[in-house]
């Protein structure tokens, strides 16, 4: 039974871009120490927000746009070849910085690593038994679920938890700041959003 | 032009420098091109003062053994004539193996299949669909060159946004051939939807619907003050018109008992062409004859739209399961939908408009033409992009379409970048060796939604070899999938110890070779109408002095940048091409403008770099 509770790879995007401008480029421009973000910069300081769980997804998503405004290749497309890869790199690197920020999965992830506690998905499987016990009987709830009123249930539970599970890590991580244990609440939403997803291709194969 | 030109908002480099841009809609039966003018987009006619042009090529041998084309409606008026040698609907052969052309036994023409994309075997000799595209993108270029009277600077060409990666690049490689510089390939219910939502200054979520001649497109996007952001994108690349008028012709065999093999290549023109005309004449009436003279018989009855909309209400369905699966990719309801766009010429038929309107429940916008829109955003897009208008607020966030990934172990697809990406991107995953002292890797990179590698289409394979022996499992090899504002890929791998790499541009295993492209832009139709030589020299002097216009004003701007022996280096090199610029020889001056773009492209690089960065630490100020 255990065997299926595989965690979802997440391999994090490391772009080895040159790092072209060092800041010496910029002294003679900032006349007071401000945040200018380069392509190293992580990703709550590319996108000025504070480093933290909770976010405000519609001012991550207005300044995703305003990012992009200025860096989309788009904005250099008569300026050749080498431009036109750069401004590439800063526009992938905004999209990238974009998706992790946007998706709490992600977001916690990132922020556990951040702070010095990196989930290990593959290497650290050890989860409390009730948690275990509990996705097995969503498991064979969902074995046994017949029609669509059936998965819906079950997805409104696994969606339920999901939550319940998201306001655990925002309090571990924003507020007791015990990262370790945020982590260790992270790879169990692993498990969680897993779950839902394959409820969800249920769902989906019953062709609505 | 490696240099940077920043220029003052609002300002354009050099007021009296507008270039002409222009938007081209390549479509399966028409093609159109578009330009702005005047601050308003507008199709561009021909001599005689049509807009369409059909997408037919007729290729022919005159009397001393020379190619002769006939493009556009004189070919449509020979389809039935002239069959073989007459090829419509070329879109449809784009980036296609003959295992991917599910119609084949339909076309009037002969299909050879070749590795990667097939050929039509004419007259003048094997065609290849890039080769064909381009004969019709050129016509439309001579176009734009004719109502301006100056040379094109850029385009836009619209492609559907269902077209996987082969498809883009074969049309990207086809605008090459004509002598086009291509500014951007954009999506085509994108280029519909910056038509409609400049002229309705629209915001909120709209669902473009795009049925065209050959390719069937559904976009959920999200419009806010100039950005359309596609949340998710769906369809059918082989599900257009083309495919009624073939429903139409099936209904219509078993109706007067013909079988499909007792007819020659002309019937099969003559019959696609009698319904094409008959589910036209649909759309206005609710019966119309249908009457065409076959080799063996004639044919002739009344044709009801009751009887055309059940023969074809399959069609529809597939649509509207596309449109579904793009609301579930958006996670969105048809609540959630603001408005309904209709484009594509094969959305005038009623039956398509109720089953559309009726899935929404609401009337569909279409007061624009939907065979122009397409074009009329493109133009607007391709003015922007060739800095016409730098002030504009308009940006496109697109998104890839289909899924990429790679092969792994028993035929599956391990996927690396899921569709409704946005792009640029660069996604990567980590693989390693499963067996002990393995020194290569063979890698099949593959785009598609199955599980199953034998499902998916097949992009490229390559290799990464010099691995240094290791026991299985200990190599890291890192696989990274770029993707570009076009939606072309690009895929390297890197094995993370030892630092070995190998990267590939998708193309060359299914598209076409550059020798390819260098011998058929020989035998063009593009090079062959002009005086090549006289053009380049004009083309380069104009080339030197840009250069060197943009490398004195970035000197000008950002010299800070370089350390005196990089200054001592580009100043020898301007002296160099202003040397040059009065010699005859075109390759001379272009060497020493190619010495200078060279010598300058890291002072571009990072002047681009403190402009982005100071722009985004301006943006962070001004939003706290």
């Amino acid at each position: 039974m255990l065997a299926i509770l595989t965690y979802p790879q997440y391999v994090p995007v490391s772009p080895g871009w040159p790092h072209l401008a060092d800041d010496r480029s910029l002294r003679f421009h900032t006349k007071k120490p401000l945040l200018v973000p380069s392509l190293q910069s992580n990703d709550f300081e590319l996108f000025d927000v504070p480093v933290q769980f909770a976010q405000d997804s519609a001012s991550l998503d207005a300044r995703w746009k305003e990012l992009q405004r200025e860096a989309h290749p788009d904005k250099f497309a008569v300026q050749g070849v080498a431009s036109q890869r750069l401004a590439m790199q800063w526009s992938v690197r905004i999209n990238e910085a974009y998706q992790r920020l946007k998706n709490p999965l992600k977001r916690a992830t990132y922020l556990c690593e951040l702070r010095g506690a990196p989930i290990e998905a593959e290497s650290n499987t050890a989860m409390p038994a009730d948690f275990l016990i509990q996705q097995m009987q969503w498991r064979e709830a969902l074995d046994d679920a017949k029609g669509l009123e059936g998965l819906e249930e079950i997805a409104n539970q696994a969606n339920t938890s999901k939550r319940e599970q998201l306001s655990k890590i925002e309090h571990l991580l924003d507020s007791a700041k015990d990262f370790a244990a945020a982590a260790q609440q992270v790879r169990a939403l692993m498990f969680i959003e897993r779950f839902g997803s394959e409820v969800d291709a249920r769902i989906d194969s019953l062709g609505q | 032009m490696a240099l940077l030109q920043i220029s003052e908002p609002g300002q354009t480099p050099n007021p009296h420098q507008r270039r002409i841009a222009v938007g081209i809609d390549l479509g399966t039966t028409h093609s159109l091109v578009a330009s702005v003018r005047n601050g308003v987009a507008e199709c561009l006619p021909d001599a005689q003062g049509h807009v369409l042009l059909p997408s037919v090529v007729r290729y022919g041998l005159d009397a001393g053994g020379a190619v002769t084309r006939q493009i556009g409606f004189d070919a449509l008026a020979a389809q039935v004539v002239d069959p073989e040698n007459t090829i419509a609907s070329v879109k449809r052969l784009m980036g296609r193996g003959m295992q991917d052309i599910a119609s084949r036994a339909q076309l009037p023409y002969q299909l050879i299949d070749k590795p990667g994309m097939v050929a039509v075997q004419t007259i003048a000799g094997e065609k290849s669909p890039v080769e064909v595209s381009a004969d019709i993108l050129a016509t439309l270029r001579y176009r734009a060159e004719d109502t301006f009277n100056d040379d094109v600077f850029g385009a836009v060409i619209t492609v559907p946004a269902y077209f996987d990666d082969a498809q883009r690049q074969a049309t990207k490689d086809a605008a090459q051939l004509a002598g086009i510089n291509v500014l951007r390939l954009i999506n085509e219910p994108t280029a519909a939807a910056i038509a409609y939502g400049l002229d309705n200054a629209s915001e909120g979520v709209y669902a473009i619907y795009d049925l065209g001649g050959g390719t069937f497109d559904i976009s959920i996007l999200r419009l806010t003050q100039g950005v359309f952001e596609v949340v998710a994108t769906g369809g059918d690349s082989a599900l257009g018109g083309d495919d009624y008028d073939r429903a139409l012709v099936e209904w219509v065999l078993v109706k007067a008992g013909l079988a499909a093999d007792t007819l020659t290549a002309g019937d099969k023109a003559a019959l696609l062409q009698a319904a094409r005309t008959c589910k036209e004449a649909l759309s206005a009436t609710d019966s119309v004859a249908f009457s065409v003279r076959l080799a063996r018989a004639n044919v002739q009855f009344d044709m009801k739209a009751a009887d055309f909309e059940a023969a074809t209400a399959s069609l529809t369905q597939r649509t509207l399961t596309a449109v579904r699966k793009a609301l579930r990719d958006a996670q969105m309801g048809k609540d959630d939908i603001e408005g309904v766009v209709l484009v594509g010429g094969s959305t005038r038929m009623p039956q398509v408009r109720r089953a559309v309107a009726s899935f929404f429940g609401r009337e569909p916008l279409t007061n624009l033409n939907p065979d122009e829109v397409v074009a009329l955003g493109a133009a607007v897009s391709a003015n922007q992009l060739a800095g016409n208008q730098s002030d504009s607020e308009l940006l496109l966030l697109d998104v890839i379409p289909l899924s990429l990934g790679i092969e792994t172990m028993g035929g599956l697809v391990e996927r690396i970048v899921p569709r409704n990406q946005t792009i640029p991107t660069a996604m990567a995953q980590d693989f390693t060796t499963y067996q002990d002292g393995q020194t290569a890797l063979a890698l099949h990179v593959v785009q598609g939604e199955r599980d199953l590698v034998a499902d998916c289409r097949s992009l490229a394979r390559f290799e990464l070899r010099g691995i240094p022996p290791m026991v299985a499992g200990a190599a890291r090899i890192r696989v990274t999938f770029t993707v570009d504002a076009d939606g072309l890929l690009s895929v390297s791998a890197k094995e993370q110890g030892s630092g070995v790499e190998a990267g590939i541009d998708v193309k060359p295993s299914y598209g076409l070779s550059d020798d390819d492209i260098a011998r058929m832009l020989q035998e063009s139709f593009s090079t062959a109408q002009q005086d090549v030589k006289a053009r380049a020299l004009a083309e380069a002097r104009v080339d030197a002095d840009r250069m060197l216009l943009a490398t004195r004003s970035a000197l000008d701007a950002d010299a800070d940048l370089l350390a005196p022996e990089e200054r001592v280096e580009i100043d020898r090199l301007m002296a160099e091409l202003a040397g040059v610029r009065p010699q005859v020889e075109a390759a001379q001056i272009e060497a020493a403008i190619k010495a200078l773009a060279a010598g300058t492209e890291n002072f571009a690089a990072q002047r681009m770099n403190r402009g982005i960065r100071l722009a985004l630490a301006g943006k962070n100020i001004a939003t706290v």
